[in-house]
């Protein structure tokens, strides 16, 4: 036990809590189930508990929910505009889910969701589909004009086009890769300190005195993924608003 | 390179000891649960469709949870409040109008209170002046009645006291004659004689 602490992958395990198998396919409600649940009812009843008073004048957790509302909104109105709103929901959704759980992730003992590649990968295809939905109902064949930049020369179009489609297939990619790499990386790094420190504990005094080191360091690693955790679920919205501005206004 | 070591978990899933050596202290005695079969857990597919499912459950039932109940909450609180502050802010106008009115009727009428105090004052100056005149020329008028009685007395008895000494005069005459002469001169000739004199 003390071991598996060490070890700096260990917390990414998933663990089955409850085996269910449909079909030959392992559908188990599993420990990053169970953070799923805990994200998504720790954001909502946040959500829903500091905004039940409706006060004109706000209290400060009332304001943290109107702050994170018209962060995400004023976000998605800059990069859209006004059409863009009918996708609020989900932007805002998106945010909050991913802040949440990459805040959640940084307990001591919890599971990070958003350091699982499926999960952000698919997030990422819910946006991407959403824009090429989206893009096709609303413009047909006039959303490929989204791989045709104006004013390029026509010797360059292939190449152009073959970049930009490139480009848009990567995003889902990227998107998700993003957020993937950025939790992981930083709980393996947090992970790797702490774990110094349990080791160099255990060789005696001078290993205790040693071990202040990387204390400091897990300490300074912590708060810079606070500051991680939240900007990544700023890049995801962000980026989320952008591709849907492409299915809004597919004419660059 | 934890990608890497990923991968060489991978590949050999059952040597903990013999990568555990290569790897350095914070890998020793790794215990892989049976679940991982040995893989980068992010990176195993066993685990995808499992949280795929539970993915979208969760967050199709948050997605729907914002957009029925907390977004219009949250966007009718906001709401709510604009209309109040613009609707303050409206009376707040009307209001600096009305003061603005009042303050603008006050000082017409403290323009016209000062006009019409100066008109009164002018007038009761006026008044003071002509009253003051018309009981100057009473006074005169009397005094000249007065001294113009005054100077009838006088003369009046001026002319009696001159009446007087002609008779003084005779009196006297008639004594002094009498005195030096012994004898009794007329009236008429002493009145005569005093007349004369007096001339």
């Amino acid at each position: 036990m003390a071991a598996d602490k060490v070890d700096p992958i260990h917390q990414f395990h998933i663990n089955k809590l409850i085996p269910i198998d449909i079909g030959g396919y392992d559908l188990s409600f599993t420990n990053s189930a169970l953070f799923m649940v805990t994200t998504v009812v720790v954001a909502a009843a946040f959500l829903f508990l500091t905004t039940s008073s409706r006060s004109l004048v706000p209290g400060r957790l009332q304001s943290v929910s109107e702050m994170a509302y018209e962060f995400v909104g004023n976000m998605l109105r800059d990069a859209a505009g006004t059409q863009g709103m009918k996708f609020f929901p989900l932007v805002f959704s998106l945010f909050m889910f991913v802040l949440v759980a990459n805040l959640l992730g940084l307990f001591p003992y919890f599971f990070t969701v958003t350091s699982h590649i499926i999960v952000t990968f698919g997030l990422a295809v819910l946006v991407i589909a959403t824009v090429v939905v989206y893009g096709f109902m609303k413009h047909g064949f006039g959303f490929l004009k989204l791989f045709v930049p104006h004013g390029v020369p026509v010797f360059l179009l292939p190449l152009v086009v073959l970049i930009e489609v490139i480009s848009f297939v990567s995003r889902p990619v990227s998107l998700s890769v993003r957020l993937f790499a950025n939790m992981l990386a930083g709980h393996i790094t947090l992970k790797v300190f702490s774990g110094f420190v349990v080791s160099l504990s255990a060789l005696g005094a001078l290993g205790v005195a040693g071990s202040i080191l990387p204390l400091a360091m897990a300490v300074a690693l912590t708060a810079l993924e606070l500051l991680v955790a939240f900007l990544q679920a700023y890049v995801f919205a962000v980026l989320t608003c952008m591709y849907l501005n492409d299915a809004l206004h597919p004419g660059h | 390179m934890f990608v890497t070591s990923a991968f060489a978990q991978e590949s050999a899933p059952s040597a903990d000891t013999s990568h555990a050596a290569t790897e350095g202290d914070t890998h020793s005695g790794t215990s892989v649960p049976a679940e991982a079969h040995g893989a980068f857990p992010p990176f195993d597919p066993a685990t995808f469709p499992s949280q795929l499912l539970w993915l979208a459950i969760t967050f199709g039932l948050f997605y729907l949870f914002l957009k029925r109940v907390v977004m219009p909450r949250v966007g009718g609180i906001i709401d709510v409040r604009n209309d109040r502050i613009t609707q303050d802010l409206d009376q707040a106008a009307k209001l600096k109008g009305e003061a603005d009115a009042a303050v603008a009727a006050y000082e017409q009428e403290l323009a016209e209170a000062k006009t019409k105090a100066n008109a009164i004052g002018q007038q009761a100056n006026d008044a003071a002046k002509a009253e003051a005149e018309t009981a100057r020329k009473k006074v005169e008028a009397a005094l000249d009645a007065k001294l113009g009685e005054a100077e009838a007395r006088i003369s009046s008895i001026k002319a009696n006291a001159m009446k007087e000494v002609g008779s003084i005069a005779e009196d006297t005459a008639s004594a002094i004659v009498e005195a030096l002469v012994g004898g009794k001169a007329s009236k008429a000739e002493i009145a005569a004689a005093v007349k004369s004199v007096a001339r």
